[in-house]
């Protein structure tokens, strides 16, 4: 296995560098159509919010742990707290909930 | 260089390192654990810099599957760093050396790609240097404390530290969500649809890489086809 090892590494990291470099180098103009625009303006919200749910459920040792750190990050967001505040408030609050649960 | 530009991104860049750490420590024990040395475990996550499909990567490296299925897979499970590095594309500063955006590419991570479309305005390369600065030691860091120790990092921390990239990516759209009825459409919208994937029987076995692909075409498409933005509009906080 450790002769071919390298090779590996070397398709993976090949293949992941090419699919985030060929959109970025090839369209460097800025597009036109309102569709293509209001589309691009959309997706960094649909994507995020995709990643985070259902995900965020399963991101700590316990389901309650979970749920009780989301709903503290979109209270913290909703109140316009720093990306860094709410990331570490929501650690903070998993951390001190499994300590009781 | 834009030192301003490159110190908002390291600032931006810590929640990310702390997440990054967690996730990146366990990859390091795994493939440890696994077979490959110390040093090959880092190598993967200095050259690869994402979690899913590393971890896929192991199990086929650890199975001997042939070269053809690991470049598929990696295809497949990464396909959505084609949708945000479409994304930056069009938010790059125009001024900026093109030949930048060779270097930014590698630093297109779910979390890299989630605070840089949250910037204001256009995008300069070095706010992305200035994350990609603190978040690849975070992340190739994690992976050799994870290799050498060989051990699980202590649940609690892990359980903790698990969270942090959800709760920067929510202090992203909810804020936006405040001042766009369509935004929160959006990110509700998203999140039920990718909810759906995540119990529907059949809709199960697809894999997160995909849905989180059809997820943001779907729901995007029908925002921009029902609320067309009117004029250029930047995607901020």
């Amino acid at each position: 296995m450790s002769s071919n090892v390298y090779i590996y590494i070397l398709v993976m990291a090949l293949v992941t560098y090419l699919i985030r470099m060929l959109p970025l180098a090839l369209i460097r103009r800025q597009m036109n159509s309102t569709f293509v625009k209001s589309f691009l303006y959309y997706v960094p919200y649909a994507t995020l919010s995709a990643m985070t749910f259902p995900a965020i459920l399963h991101s700590t040792g316990s389901l309650a742990s979970a749920v009780i750190g989301f709903a503290v990050a979109v209270y913290l967001s909703y109140k316009e707290k720093s990306m860094i505040t709410v990331a570490l408030c929501a650690c903070m609050v998993v951390f001190i909930a499994e300590r009781f649960i | 260089m834009n030192r301003k530009k490159f110190q908002q991104g390291m600032r931006d860049g810590i929640p990310i390192c702390l997440g990054y750490f967690a996730v990146s420590f366990t990859f390091g024990m795994m493939a440890v654990g696994g077979g490959l040395s110390i040093w090959q475990a880092v190598l993967i996550s200095l050259t690869n810099l994402t979690s899913a499909g590393q971890f896929a990567g192991l199990n086929l490296i650890f199975t001997g599957a042939p070269y053809y299925e690991m470049a598929l897979t990696q295809l497949v499970i990464n396909l959505r760093y084609c949708l945000m590095s479409f994304s930056l594309s069009q938010k790059v500063d125009q001024k900026a050396n093109p030949l930048h955006r060779f270097f930014m590419a590698h630093g297109v991570t779910d979390e890299i790609f989630g605070i840089s479309s949250a910037v204001h305005g256009d995008l300069s390369p070095w706010y992305m240097y200035g994350a990609m600065s603190v978040a690849i030691p975070g992340w190739t860091g994690g992976t050799l404390l994870g290799a050498i120790s060989g051990n699980l990092m202590p649940d609690f921390i892990a359980s903790a530290l698990g969270i942090a990239i959800y709760g920067m990516f929510l202090a992203i759209v909810i804020p936006a969500s405040k001042s766009s009825r369509t935004i929160l459409a959006v990110v509700v919208g998203a999140m039920v649809l990718s909810g759906l994937f995540s119990v529907v029987p059949g809709l199960k076995q697809i894999s997160s890489g995909f849905v989180i692909i059809i997820v943001t075409v779907l729901v995007a498409a029908i925002a921009a086809w029902l609320r067309p933005i009117q004029e250029v509009q930047n995607f901020e906080q």
